[in-house]
């Protein structure tokens, strides 16, 4: 029963792993690990629509990982008898079959330890979060498949030797352990039940609601995001429009008040040309507001409602009217995440923006002023906070 | 699986799908292994990853499946009764028990405050302690699973059982 769970739900995580790194845009060589031969998502445009894409994805990558923790653990808890068969090793069969467990479970519960540890910003591990937990997830893909591949048939077997539903109406007293198995998992001797069927799926179950009720109000705005009571985004960091919590701070951007006060220049690059605009000439442009998510990686989200001018504006006063890409360069000078690239239909989509304000006031310098990107359903490390640079280019690639 | 031993089956040991699959498997994590082994930290990455299937097996199974023995000799030696059709506090205990150890164990880096730095940089914000948050969480099951209790004996009670 818990093996359906986590056929059912695992392979969920695994795509929406994927996409994620899909959301990164490969193709300009921005998505983390950069080099990963052949182990790659196939390649297509990250859409812009809808706008809730990333933020659902990642956020069921994130609250379906965690979610599944207790299933995993009570899967591992009833095959446990495995791990100690004795002999080890009776023919070369089995010893490739035991190195295959290793890789399952050292996989999967290497993507959980990985995973909790990156979305709560503890990096206990001291190696490269987005290689391993990428990597991981292909051993752990391989031996997922494998591991499907041959005990399919064997967990629908198992599934039909009893009707499901009758099990379910015993209480522990009526309870008695399953006829020896093929496997060698029913206990030879075991003790009088002291929970039914029932009752071990319900605990199971109610132990991933509590953890899904633990996590999920990260993505909500409001008072509901307390709930999420012990998670990094458990709270509004304050009060009034720019009260949401933020992701990367000025102060660690090394983004001070002189770089971004009255001197502060954009400039946009298209074919040799540039253009400089202060901020001041940027709020006399036709100014668009729109409600967008911005989501991030570790899967918490916000939905605020930013103003600016759109970005396919900003390309044709560059003169570069039907760009391929753009090149966004912030203020901040060190950091993996102080550039990105768009994609065409991230420039010229009617929501994309350059952001000036949000809930109706200036940006906040956490969040980016004098101005930012926000483009819909775009990984929030993307939306480049302290806009200086945009190049856009009108070859793909380039 | 009916059909009489082939020579791979008994050279082997299992099938040819066996064979396949596994090696297929295994091909992709060797693959891995040897384009993370320049990475200066694989050797961390390899420790991680063994140590997390040594971790669960050889400790957090351990230390769970003995804490529940424990805790069962605990209430025989106690006199709590185990007799079938009574109402038994075994799991009145084990599952907030049970849902405070995995709280912990998942929500362990904000529990403990750990990783001071990054969460400052990402949030900017300190980051504080939620031992408190925990804690209370943990009070919170406990009590429930008491009242379930409470109300279960008092019902059986009342209907003269």
């Amino acid at each position: 029963m818990f093996g359906l769970v986590l056929l059912i739900g695992l392979p969920i995580v695994i795509i929406t792993g994927l996409l994620d790194y899909a959301a990164y845009g490969p193709q300009f060589g921005q998505a983390l690990p950069r080099d990963v031969g052949w182990l790659r998502p196939p390649p297509f445009e990250w859409p812009t629509r809808p706008d809730w894409l990333f933020r659902v994805s990642q956020g069921l990558h994130v609250i379906l990982g965690i979610v599944l923790v207790p299933v995993v653990l009570a899967k591992l808890w009833s095959v446990i008898p495995k791990l100690f068969a004795w002999p080890p090793v009776r023919s070369t069969a089995q010893l490739l079959e035991r190195l295959s467990l290793l890789l399952l479970v050292g996989g999967i519960l290497f993507q959980i330890a990985t995973g909790l540890l990156n979305v709560q910003y503890a990096y206990l591990f001291g190696f490269d979060f987005y290689t391993a937990h990428y990597f991981g997830g292909w051993v752990f893909i391989a031996a997922f498949v494998s591991h499907v591949a041959l005990k399919l048939p064997r967990m629908i077997s198992a599934l039909r030797s009893r009707p499901f539903l009758a099990e379910l109406r015993q209480g522990p007293d009526d309870t008695r352990p399953e006829p020896p198995d093929p496997d060698g998992l029913v206990a030879p001797r075991p003790g009088p039940a002291t929970v039914s069927r029932r009752g071990a799926l319900t605990l199971v179950g109610g132990l991933s609601l509590l953890l899904g009720g633990l996590t999920v109000g990260q993505t909500t705005d409001g008072p509901l995001r307390r709930t999420a009571l012990l998670m990094p985004r458990g709270r509004q960091p304050g009060t009034g429009p720019n009260g949401f919590p933020v992701n990367r701070s000025a102060a660690a951007a090394g983004v001070t008040q002189e770089r971004t006060g009255p001197g502060w220049r954009l400039t946009l690059a298209a074919a040799g040309r540039t253009v400089t605009l202060d901020r001041q000439q940027l709020l006399a442009l036709p100014q668009h507001t729109a409600t967008l998510p911005i989501a991030c990686v570790e899967g918490w989200s916000t939905r605020q409602t930013w103003t600016g001018v759109r970005l396919r504006d900003l390309a044709a006063i560059a003169g570069a009217g039907e760009p391929a890409s753009a090149l966004v360069r912030s203020l901040e000078r060190a950091g993996l995440f102080n550039q990105a690239q768009l994609q065409s239909n991230q420039i010229l989509g009617p929501d994309s923006l350059l952001a000036l304000k949000v809930n109706g006031v200036d940006l906040a310098l956490d969040h980016g002023y004098p101005a930012r990107v926000i483009v819909p359903a775009l990984p929030g490390v993307h939306c480049t906070k302290w806009v200086a640079t945009i190049d856009f280019r009108t070859t793909a690639g380039g | 699986m009916a059909r009489p031993p082939g020579r791979l089956a008994t050279g082997y040991g299992s099938g040819l799908l066996h064979l396949v699959v596994n090696v297929g498997g295994l091909t992709v994590a060797g693959w891995v292994a040897l384009r993370l082994a320049d990475e200066p930290a694989a050797g961390r990455i390899l420790l991680w990853f063994v140590g997390a299937a040594i971790a669960h097996d050889l400790v957090l199974f351990p230390l769970y499946s003995g804490a529940d023995a424990g805790l069962r000799r605990l209430l025989r030696a106690s006199g709590a009764t185990t007799a079938p059709g009574r109402v038994r506090i075994l799991n009145h205990i084990r599952v907030p028990a049970l849902a405070a150890g995995l709280t912990f164990l998942i929500y362990l880096p904000g529990i403990l405050g750990l990783g001071k730095v990054t969460y400052q940089a990402a949030t900017g914000q300190h980051r504080q302690q939620l031992l408190g948050e925990w804690l209370t969480l943990v009070a919170v099951l406990f009590a429930v699973s008491g009242v379930v209790y409470a109300v279960r004996v008092g019902r059986r009670a009342r209907h003269g059982d």
